[in-house]
């Protein structure tokens, strides 16, 4: 409040400079807090481009690190909505794994084959909701269901191939694996994988930012208790966030399904799961819950392919490449807790 | 009389510039049990996390064990001076056995290794003084609470301490465990040993205490001799003090003439509530007292489904409902402000807006699923105004504002929902002076609108300034009810002789 001196206008106004600074400054934070790692992004692409002599920036390389970050960008969104709850989905690439192996064992058959891509879709849903269930009705720890299933499902996906390479060169919609989406003919167009990539994006944004169910998503991932108290159904919540991770790891699965007309239950998806919550980690989501956005999402997952890509680029031997993912991962988990003092929790 | 064994003169305690201790002074003697009465916040744990070395006094103090001066630093400070506590929560490793834990912090070793024989030998006759009916290799998990007490004075005898102070201990202890207890503390008190029991319980108090001094407010009262320990005076002690007239209610005599909105019948948890009931009427301020531990949060908790009732009925306007889930409860218009708004209420990384409107999202959606989001900023806005909440938006998260501002967003989600009774825990914990007034002007307003009223709150000035009833709870049980008449004001000295069950020894 104004002191209400002598002149009360000039103090006043001195009083509302200093909340417009305040706001200034909050906004600037708030800005600091939204754009995340995007400058990281931007320098790492601007730093591959030098290093490796301008062969970073050429339509071709950008086709291809699009076309890298897709499927992994796919599993972060569900991951994200996993994390938002303070949980955790291990299971991703298991998952991914079984779907892809279940979608191509069923676009051999002549009369059903069309249908492979909703049965790889749905195949990852019915995993994931059995991982919620698990957690959100018998309340058990995240961490441990998942880790569960991500051996349990391994061992699905292997048993659905008889343990061998499924191939099948003729599957349907394989132009969502190869082909690219033509904006002006000749010069811009974008790979189908990265089409879908962006939609999943899009879907989990609204879902997250404009619905109810997004604004509980990150009450129960706030504070779970309250969340109870208020009146929020966190067991459906919980259903709801692991349902949309096996989803999308079903989704992930399709896509490398008809990006490679083949599958191996044993190596498909091995430690994807770990490039998704490295992803998600970066991305400025918080690992105990309630913070985050999906664009944070999108960078991290953006940042991963990059450093892939721009690795090779360079000539980093494949197994430095391994050693400086690793400390990246570790630096996002510091610059969280970093983040997170700042915060209102404490 | 001997010498005392222990002397605090003019020891005070402040934090952060308020006083919680001013110059209290406490003697006490080797071969009795000093019993410390006080309110809920009169300074009790302060003094004896003092003792214990938790706490720094502030200088100016004096503490002398035995005649000498002394100064106690750190937990180790105060077993070295001879004293052990017993809180209230035990503080024993569960998943260790008897004698590790009685020994811990001073393991026996033999050349680098535990030796468990050693320290299993070294217990045993302690425990056998005590009348233990457990081993030494005893996991403290599979012990009773009243077994793991014992545990907790075998340890401080152990520790040769002369000074045991217990901290209400027979909180979570049955009947027969208490009656164990108090057989223990006078055999200890008969070896020579200075108790200091701290109890709510007049009962307990009659019943073993030599002396009693009482605290109010951070200040002494007084001490009392075993002969002139009367309830009716402990409890003048007690309270004490003026009613401002800061409590600006507006006491309507027809108050509790409308129709009943709240009926609970019978409740229980099997723990903490034992066969509860109580009437809420429309535009009725009622008041729940009680002492720390009578189980009126649970009472409550149990009402709106947040804990497993096993017996009770709830009817809402004559109607029987079942509820639940505290989802349930706030769809049928009963709504809970939580006592702990930081850790049950609010989200406190989320807007204030999105913390005002949680309860409602739902029902303003758009297809009943889409964020309406200009009635969600419409609505944080118009609360905002009326409940004066003091930030900069209502966009700002709501960890970032005063206790005062953050009990005004809570309490207009659960106005937002338009409640037909409105269940408060302790409204006004840790709020400042101005909101404080201000929530209870908004409590006011709800009640001559016609809203039914409960409020928990453990501040009696508060309860008799702004309730028309008060309902007292003690172990469990709804021990009385106190009407406010024309005639006849409600007194704390009334309800706190419910709450401490004095009107059973006194009759």
């Amino acid at each position: 409040m104004p002191d209400q001196g002598s002149s009360p206008a000039k103090a006043a106004t001195a009083n509302g400079l200093a909340a417009a600074q305040e706001t200034k400054r909050q906004r600037v934070r708030l800005l600091i807090q939204a754009a995340g790692m995007l400058p990281v992004l931007l320098l790492l692409c601007a730093g591959f481009h030098y290093l490796s002599d301008g062969r970073f920036f050429t339509g071709q390389n950008l086709g291809i690190v699009l076309q890298q970050a897709a499927v992994n960008t796919v599993l972060a969104a569900g991951m994200t909505f996993v994390i938002l709850t303070g949980g955790i989905d291990l299971s991703v690439g298991s998952i991914l794994a079984a779907s892809a192996m279940a979608g191509l064992t069923l676009s051999k058959l002549p009369e059903l084959g069309a249908l492979w891509l909703p049965a790889a879709v749905l195949t990852g849903l019915g995993f994931g909701v059995v991982n919620g269930a698990l957690i959100a009705l018998l309340r058990l720890p995240p961490f441990i269901v998942t880790l569960g299933s991500l051996t349990a499902v391994r061992g699905l996906a292997r048993l659905l191939g008889a343990d061998t390479t499924v191939f099948n060169p003729s599957i349907p919609y394989a132009f969502i694996g190869n082909g690219s989406l033509t904006l002006i003919p000749g010069v811009i167009s974008i790979p189908w994988l990265s089409v879908i990539a962006l939609l999943v994006i899009l879907v989990s944004w609204l879902v997250l930012r404009r619905t109810v169910l997004g604004v509980h998503i990150y009450a129960v991932g706030g504070n779970e208790s309250a969340a109870r108290l208020a009146g929020i159904k966190v067991w459906a919540v919980l259903i709801f966030v692991y349902g949309v991770s096996g989803l999308f790891a079903g989704l992930g699965g399709a896509m490398q399904a008809a990006r490679l007309y083949a599958a191996n239950g044993l190596q498909l998806g091995q430690s994807y799961e770990l490039d998704a919550i490295t992803a998600v980690i970066l991305g400025g989501t918080s690992f105990v819950g309630g913070i985050g956005s999906i664009w944070g999402t999108l960078v991290g997952a953006l940042i991963i392919a990059v450093l892939s890509n721009g690795l090779i680029l360079v000539g980093v031997s494949d197994i430095w490449q391994y050693v400086i993912k690793g400390l990246v991962i570790i630096g996002a988990v510091a610059l969280d807790r970093y983040r997170l003092q700042g915060s209102a929790r404490t | 009389m001997n010498d005392p064994i222990l002397e605090m003169r003019g020891v005070s305690k402040s934090f952060f510039g308020i006083k919680a201790l001013r110059a209290v002074d406490l003697t006490v003697y080797a071969g009795e049990v000093h019993a410390l009465m006080g309110e809920n916040g009169a300074g009790k744990s302060t003094l004896m996390k003092i003792l214990s070395g938790a706490y720094r006094p502030d200088p100016g103090g004096e503490i002398r064990i035995e005649g000498k001066p002394v100064r106690i630093e750190g937990p180790l400070g105060g077993r070295a001076a001879g004293i052990s506590i017993i809180y209230q929560e035990l503080s024993l490793a569960p998943n260790l056995s008897v004698a590790e834990n009685i020994y811990l912090g001073r393991e026996v070793s033999r050349s680098g290794f535990l030796a468990r024989g050693d320290m299993r030998v070294g217990v045993g006759p302690i425990l056998e003084r005590l009348g233990a009916d457990f081993t030494p290799s005893t996991l403290v998990a599979h012990l009773s609470m009243g077994q793991r007490q014992l545990v907790e004075i075998a340890r401080a005898l152990h520790a040769r301490s002369k000074i045991l102070i217990m901290d209400e201990p027979t909180t979570a202890l049955s009947a027969g465990e208490s009656e164990r207890l108090f057989a223990l503390v006078r055999q200890l008190r008969a070896e020579g040993l200075a108790i200091i029991y701290i109890s709510h319980r007049m009962d307990e108090v009659y019943a073993l205490g030599d002396r009693v001094t009482v605290l109010r407010d951070g200040r002494l009262v007084g001490s009392l001799d075993k002969s002139d320990i009367r309830a009716d005076s402990i409890v003048r002690m007690m309270v004490g003090r003026d009613v401002s007239s800061f409590y600006k209610k507006d006491h309507d005599p027809e108050a509790g003439k409308g129709h009943p909105v709240l009926t609970a019948t019978d409740m229980s948890d099997g723990q903490r509530v034992k066969g509860c009931s109580l009437t809420v009427h429309a535009g009725e301020v009622v008041g729940l007292a009680g002492l720390i531990g009578a189980g009126r949060t649970e009472l409550a908790h149990l009402i709106i489904g947040a804990a497993p009732k096993i017996s009770g009925r709830v009817e809402l306007e004559g109607c029987p409902i079942d509820i639940r889930t505290p989802g349930e409860a706030l769809e049928v218009g009963i709504a809970y402000l939580t006592e702990d708004r930081k850790a049950l209420g609010l989200f406190l990384d989320m807007s204030c807006q999105d913390n005002i409107n949680l309860a409602v999202l739902g029902r303003d959606a758009k297809l009943g699923w889409f964020l309406d989001r200009d009635k969600a900023r419409e609505r944080a806005d118009r609360a905002f105004a009326g409940l004066s909440i003091r930030a900069a938006n209502a966009g700002v998260p709501a960890g970032g504002l005063s206790g005062g501002n953050q009990q005004k967003v809570l309490l207009s989600r659960l106005l937002a929902i338009g409640p037909k009774v409105l269940i408060l825990d302790e409204p006004t914990r840790g709020v400042d002076v101005g909101a404080k007034s201000e929530i209870y002007s908004i409590i006011d307003n709800l009640a001559k609108a016609g809203t039914a009223i409960l409020i928990i709150s453990s501040d009696l000035p508060e309860i008799i300034g702004i309730c028309d009833r008060v309902i007292v709870m003690r172990l469990g049980h709804v021990e009385g009810e106190i009407r406010r008449t024309a005639t006849q004001p409600l007194t704390e000295e009334d309800i706190m002789a419910l709450a401490t069950g004095m009107e059973h020894l006194d009759a």
